[in-house]
C-alpha cells in the first residue's frame, strides 16, 4: 500500500508540475465570463446555462485530462528508461499500475472538486443576485445539491476513462493509446443503440452478438444524468449507487488486465 | 545586449504588433463593412437526430447554444420587421427550437417560448399557430403532466385559430392534469358554452400576468394594452359614425376642431390612432408597439 501511495502521490506532483491544473484558471475564466454575458442573451435561463456550461467544462476538461496524461502514464516511464529504476527498487508491477491510475485519480478528484466549488461560488452569486420573482421560475435551485449526483458521476466516468487509457497505454504507443480510448469512449456513449438493435434486424446472431457487446463495451452514457439534474428532475440515489458500483467493478476488471499485461511485458 | 532588455524589446515588439494588428482590423471593417448577417442565418444541420448523435453527451449545452440561437434569430428578424426586401420571415425559427427540445426534451422555456412567438402573425412573428402546437405537443411527449402545455395549446387555438371547441377541449385536458390552477375548469367551461368574448381574453391574459417567467409577463401586458385599444378603438368608432365626415373626408384635426374629441387619441401605448379619410376606419398605427394587432377572437353575441 506504501509503494502505491509513492508512486501515486509522484504522479500527482509531476502533473501539477506539467501545469494540468492550469485548465482550473480557464474553467474560472470560462464561468466567471459566461454568467456575465449570458444573461444579455438567454432570456432568463442564465441560470440553466451556468449548470450545463459548468457541468459540460468539468466533464470535458477532465475528459481530456484523463486521456492525454492516462496514456502517457506507462508509456512515458518506458521511453525515458525511468522504468528500470522503479522496477529495481521494491515495487511489484501491479502496485505500479495501481500507484500510477490512484496518482491520475487523485489529480482528476483535486481538479472536479475545485472544478464543483468554483460552480457552486458563481451559482451562489447568481443566486443571491436574483429578484424572488425569478427564483420562482427556475426549475431548481441555483447552488442545488443534487448537482453533485451528475459530478460524482461524471468524477466516476473519468476515472473509468483514466483505467481504459492506463489499460491501453501498457501495450500500446500513446497515440493507438489515446484513439483507442477515444474509440471506446464514443462506442460506449451510443451503447444503448446496440442493445436496441433487435427492432432493426431480424437475425438472432447478429442481436445475440450485439446484446454481447453491449455488455462488454463501458456503458458511458450510464453516467450522464447532467440534464436530469440541471432541470431538478428526480435521480433516485440508488441509481446513483448502482452506477457506480458498475464503474468501480469495470475499473478493478480493467486495472487487473493491465497488470497482467503489464507483468508479462519484457523490458531487457 | 542584457536578457532584460532583449525581454522588453521583444514585449514592446509584440505588444505592437498586436496594437497593430487590431487598429489595422478596426480600420478595415470601417473601410469594407462585412455582411455577417448572412452567415448567421444558416442552419447547417436541419436533423435533431443528426444532432443528437454528434453532441456526444453534451445534449443540453448544445441545446442552450440553439436557444440562444433562436432568441437572436427571432429578435433580429422582429426588431428587422421583415427586412428590405421582406425576406425575414423567422424561416430559422421552428427548425432551432426544434433542434433545442430534442437535444434538451425538458427545456420548458423552448416549447412555452414557441407557443406564442410562432403563432404571433407576420410580422411580429412566423405566423405559424401550426407549428406552435407541434412543439408543444412534443412538449407533451416529454413531459406528460405539465399542465402549461395543455394550456398553451389551448391559448393558441383560441387566440390564433379561433377554434374554440378544440380551445375548450384542451383546456380540459390542462384542467385535468396534476398541479393545474382551479380556473382552468371555468375557462374551459366558458370556451365551450359561450364560444368566446372580450372578456375571457382578458381574464385568461391576467393569469398569465401572474407567470413567474418575465417574458411570459411581458407578452400578457401587450395583450392586456390590445385589448384595451380594441375597446377604444369600438368607442372611438362609434364616435366617428355618429360625427361622421368634414368636407366628405374623415379626418382628427377636423373632428377636435368640430369639438367630438379634446385631441387627437392615442392607442394605450402613447402612439396616435389611424383614421382611414375614406371609411373612417380606426385602427393601430404600424408604428405603435402594439401592432399587428391580433385578428379579434369572435364577439359574444
Amino acid at each position: 500500500m506504501r509503494a502505491i501511495s509513492i508512486v501515486a502521490v509522484n504522479v500527482f506532483r509531476e502533473s501539477v508540475r506539467d501545469r494540468v491544473l492550469y485548465n482550473l484558471v480557464i474553467f474560472a475564466l470560462l464561468l466567471i465570463g459566461a454568467s456575465y454575458v449570458l444573461g444579455q442573451l438567454t432570456a432568463g435561463q442564465d441560470v440553466k446555462i451556468i449548470k450545463d456550461l459548468g457541468l459540460a467544462a468539468t466533464s470535458l476538461f477532465g475528459l481530456f485530462i484523463a486521456i492525454f496524461i492516462g496514456i502517457g502514464l506507462v508509456s512515458k516511464e518506458v521511453e525515458r528508461r525511468s522504468i528500470y529504476a522503479l522496477l529495481a527498487k521494491p515495487v511489484t508491477r501491479g502496485q505500479f499500475i495501481g500507484g500510477k491510475y490512484a496518482g491520475l485519480a487523485l489529480t482528476l478528484t483535486v481538479n472536479v472538486a475545485a472544478m464543483t466549488i468554483g460552480l457552486y461560488l458563481v451559482l451562489g452569486y447568481m443566486g443571491w443576485t436574483e429578484t424572488a420573482a425569478m427564483k420562482a421560475s427556475w426549475e431548481a435551485p441555483a447552488a442545488d445539491p443534487a448537482l453533485l449526483k451528475a459530478i460524482v458521476l461524471i468524477t466516476i466516468e473519468l476515472m473509468l476513462v483514466t483505467a481504459i487509457a492506463l489499460f491501453f497505454s501498457t501495450f500500446s504507443t500513446p497515440i493507438l493509446s489515446a484513439a483507442l480510448t477515444f474509440g471506446l469512449y464514443i462506442a460506449g456513449r451510443f451503447n444503448a443503440d446496440l442493445k436496441n438493435l433487435d427492432q432493426v434486424v431480424t437475425s438472432r446472431t447478429t442481436i445475440w452478438i450485439a446484446r454481447a457487446v453491449y455488455h462488454v463495451l463501458p456503458d458511458f452514457s450510464a453516467f450522464d444524468v447532467k440534464t436530469e439534474v440541471v432541470h431538478g428532475l428526480p435521480v433516485a440515489p440508488g441509481y446513483v449507487a448502482a452506477t457506480a458500483a458498475y464503474g468501480a467493478l469495470y475499473i478493478v476488471a480493467l486495472l487487473v488486465c493491465a497488470t497482467l499485461i503489464f507483468s508479462r511485458r519484457d523490458f531487457k | 545586449m542584457t536578457a532584460a532588455p532583449t525581454s522588453a524589446v521583444a514585449v514592446a515588439v509584440a505588444l505592437g504588433a498586436l496594437g497593430g494588428a487590431i487598429g489595422l482590423q478596426a480600420a478595415k471593417d470601417h473601410a469594407y463593412p462585412r455582411a455577417d448577417t448572412a452567415r448567421t442565418r444558416v442552419l447547417y444541420v436541419r436533423s435533431p437526430a443528426a444532432m443528437k448523435r454528434v453532441t456526444f453527451g453534451f445534449e443540453a449545452l448544445t441545446a442552450d447554444v440553439y436557444w440562444i440561437r433562436a432568441i437572436q434569430h427571432y429578435g433580429g428578424d422582429r426588431l428587422d420587421k421583415g427586412g428590405a426586401t421582406g425576406a425575414r420571415r423567422y424561416e430559422l425559427l421552428y427548425p432551432l427550437l426544434d433542434i433545442a427540445t430534442s437535444l434538451d426534451p425538458y427545456f420548458n422555456i423552448a416549447y412555452r417560448f414557441g407557443a406564442i412567438f410562432l403563432g404571433e402573425p407576420y410580422p411580429g412573428g412566423p405566423g405559424r399557430p401550426d407549428l406552435a402546437v407541434t412543439l408543444l405537443r412534443k412538449g407533451i411527449a416529454a413531459m406528460p403532466h405539465k399542465w402549461e402545455y395543455y394550456h398553451d395549446i389551448a391559448f393558441v387555438y383560441y387566440w390564433r385559430l379561433h377554434d374554440y371547441k378544440a380551445a375548450g377541449e384542451w383546456f380540459q385536458r390542462a384542467a385535468s392534469q396534476p398541479n393545474a390552477p382551479n380556473w382552468l375548469p371555468a375557462v374551459a367551461a366558458s370556451m365551450v358554452s359561450r364560444s368566446n368574448d372580450r372578456a375571457t381574453a382578458r381574464f385568461m391574459w391576467q393569469q398569465l400576468l401572474q407567470s413567474e417567467q418575465a417574458w411570459v409577463r411581458r407578452n400578457a401586458e401587450r395583450s392586456l394594452l390590445q385589448l384595451e385599444a380594441l375597446d377604444q378603438i369600438d368607442q372611438l368608432q362609434a364616435i366617428v359614425a355618429r360625427a361622421g365626415p368634414s368636407a366628405g373626408a374623415y379626418s382628427w384635426a377636423a373632428l377636435v376642431g368640430r369639438g367630438v374629441l379634446r385631441g387627437v387619441p392615442a392607442d394605450p401605448a402613447g402612439t396616435p390612432y389611424t383614421l382611414d379619410p375614406f371609411s373612417g376606419h380606426v385602427g393601430v398605427s404600424s408604428t405603435s408597439s402594439l401592432f399587428p394587432m391580433p385578428a379579434e377572437p369572435a364577439r359574444q353575441q
